[in-house]
């Protein structure tokens, strides 16, 4: 990777790490309601693979800890800290919120607050993408916890039996909200399961970008190039809680330590540090001007968003009885 | 033109719609070569081919969740699930995704998807395999749930159904599949979706029904007739949304009112119309509503199954009571 593409995602993920403390502060002032889960900790995951496929060109679909996927899917990231203040400037007009961002401009087609369920909704994507034969793939990007889930085993076996154009990305953060994979999942390499599904794969260190990178080349290739499904375990750990109201007890701190001195956007600053790409000084002046754009720009433009209108309660409901003149087939792009 | 079933009716509407628009893709178990369970797809994938009539796996969740996405994508999927009491592993689907992309994106993305089963009892089959849970839809806001009750509305109502843009639950009375024959032109002519059909006029009593119910209750307004009780006949049809204006207009007329149902009584659909006419008509009322009903218990096997499913003898029974009432 040269210089300028490492530059490019040690920025994205400064941007994506700082946008989400900011949520973090507007939701303890109650400017963000409905949940909030955060992914920091995580970030070289969504990036590495998106730097790898065509963000905004290739369909998107996730789970609820979906706020850096719409940013590395090429989201207005006003748009969304819109949706997260609830407001109707948000990309789903506030009626989504954190967990269900969306934006069929960029294909993403939205985090999911249904664990695993989005695994079925890839497949559906991913046929019809294959039936209208678009140069195009599907990308599923879900957690460890997903794959417990009925809707796993029953997606992968379709994907591999239809041999669909999917990526399946499984950001294993090692936790199921308070429950360590081992003590929930009797295989816990989850690459095991994909291939007794009949999908074929590989892992990679999701803290490392550089690794996610070319881990994800490798994946991205193997769908576009009409080889199947693939399914690319990334081990990752989230840094904070499950959500806002996680006491996080259920974790060693040596072990949060550890995982802490893992942290993916230290991994790639220290190496640009070490070989010279950048100075601290590029570094600080970055994050200011990210911090400064983020509140002056960001915030200040979903706190002015007006609050959706009360008479437009029940539209949206059925397309034939709220006036909608938008009926017709889905628009893609 | 030769008489045909109801089940014949839809695989006509299926045949006819698929001929006319590329994008409509059939999915489920055994829909294909076998032709499902009770031969609805017949011959479709041999028509159609492989890429357009898609066997899948016995998983229900994916095989609606799989219809989902393709929806999003401007193909029109018709989804079989065998059995409506095979549906609830796919509830997540409908209810949590199908249902609400629309409102979550702001008309963005439709689902124009129809989710077809076989449904209701009669057929002397297990309880999965008969019982009546449209309420359990009807509940979920951005659904429309659809029951024909011959084959005429059947071709027509499912035609409607695969041209709506949003998704559509509907339900095939089983017991019916073969009972009726009706000349249904194939001309693609869909009948509208929202709408209660009225079967037959009357100004003394209103029966509202839908399903394979509609066949008892036209049998009993017949029987009436000769005793000089004229019955209104309302098939609802779209049981979401609900066409009380219909259903209004006719208790306007007459009074009274009966409704008939196979489901079980409580929070049932015919608790709903109750309610609706009690909110909007209570002053045209000259009787309570009576409900003619399932019972509020698992579905019974066979021995039983008669006992349960609305008779002939328990509608005349309501019927008299509200006429009767003072």
């Amino acid at each position: 990777m040269d210089t300028d593409a490492r530059k490019l995602l040690l920025e994205k993920m400064l941007y994506a790490r700082r946008f989400e403390e900011r949520c973090f502060e507007a939701y303890m002032e109650r400017e963000i309601g409905g949940f909030l889960h955060l992914y920091v900790g995580q970030e070289a995951c969504v990036f590495g693979v998106m730097a790898a496929a065509r963000a905004g060109e290739d369909a998107v679909i996730t789970g609820y800890r979906d706020h850096v996927h719409g940013l590395a899917v090429g989201m207005d990231s006003k748009l969304m800290m819109a949706e997260l203040f609830g407001k109707e400037s948000g990309c789903c007009h506030g009626r989504g919120g954190s967990m269900h961002l969306f934006d069929l401009q960029k294909q993403f087609y939205g985090g999911y607050a249904i664990v695993g369920a989005p695994f079925a909704l890839a497949i559906g994507l991913a046929k019809a993408i294959q039936l209208q034969k678009r140069d195009q793939i599907a990308i599923c990007i879900l957690g460890d916890a997903a794959c417990n889930q009925g809707t796993f085993h029953e997606s992968l076996n379709m994907a591999a039996l239809w041999q669909l154009p999917v990526l399946f990305v499984c950001e294993n953060n090692l936790y199921g909200i308070g429950t360590r994979i081992d003590r929930s999942t009797a295989v816990t390499e989850l690459i095991e399961r994909a291939k007794g599904c009949g999908v074929t794969g590989a892992q990679a260190d999701g803290q490392d970008i550089e690794a996610v990178f070319e881990a994800s080349k490798v994946a991205v290739e193997h769908v576009r190039s009409g080889q199947g499904p693939y399914f690319l375990e990334l081990k990752t750990y989230r840094f904070r809680g499950h959500s806002m109201s996680d006491s996080n007890v259920y974790r060693d701190k040596s072990e949060e330590e550890q995982w802490a001195g893992r942290d993916p956007i230290q991994i790639l600053k220290n190496r640009m540090l070490e070989s010279q790409e950048i100075t601290e000084e590029e570094y600080k002046s970055l994050d200011k001007e990210i911090l400064d754009t983020i509140e002056n720009e960001v915030v200040a433009f979903a706190r002015q968003a007006p609050s959706p209108d009360v008479e437009d309660l029940e539209k949206y409901v059925l397309c034939d009885t709220d006036g909608d003149s938008e009926q017709g087939v889905n628009t893609n792009g | 033109m030769s008489k045909i079933t109801l089940v014949e009716a839809v695989n006509q509407a299926l045949e006819y719609e698929m001929a006319h628009n590329n994008n409509v893709i059939i999915l489920g178990e055994d829909v294909g070569k076998n032709g499902g369970v009770f031969r609805a797809t017949l011959d479709l994938q041999s028509k159609f081919g492989e890429e357009r009539v898609l066997d899948t796996p016995l998983a229900e969740s994916m095989i609606v969740g799989t219809a989902v996405g393709m929806a999003t994508q401007g193909l029109r999927p018709v989804a079989e699930i065998q059995f409506m009491g095979f549906i609830y592993p796919a509830f997540d689907q409908i209810i949590n995704h199908a249902s609400r992309l629309r409102n979550r994106t702001r008309g963005r993305l439709h689902c124009p998807l129809v989710i077809r089963a076989p449904y209701g009892g009669g057929i002397h089959a297990p309880e999965h395999h008969s019982e009546s849970t449209e309420a359990l839809f009807a509940h979920v806001p951005g659904l429309r749930v659809v029951i024909p009750s011959s084959p005429l509305r059947a071709y027509g109502l499912l035609l409607a159904a695969i041209r709506d843009n949003d998704p559509v639950l509907f339900l095939e009375p089983k017991r019916i599949y073969r009972m009726v024959k009706q000349e249904v032109p194939n001309k693609g002519e869909a009948l509208p979706l929202d709408e209660c059909f009225v079967l037959r006029s009357g100004t003394d009593i209103t029966l509202v029904t839908w399903g394979a119910m509609v066949h008892e209750t036209m049998k009993v307004a017949e029987s009436l007739a000769l005793q000089g009780v004229e019955a209104e006949v309302i098939d609802v049809a779209t049981i979401k949304p609900l066409d009380i204006d219909t259903i209004l207009q006719s208790v306007e007329k007459t009074g009274r009112c009966v409704i008939v149902q196979e489901a079980a009584k409580t929070c049932s659909v015919g608790a709903e119309i109750a309610a609706q006419i009690a909110e909007q008509g209570l002053l045209y009322l000259c009787a309570p509503i009576q409900r003619v009903s399932g019972f509020d218990t698992v579905m019974p096997l066979f021995k039983l199954e008669d006992y349960y499913m609305p008779s002939e003898n328990r509608i005349y029974s309501a019927v008299k009571q509200t006429m009767e009432f003072a």
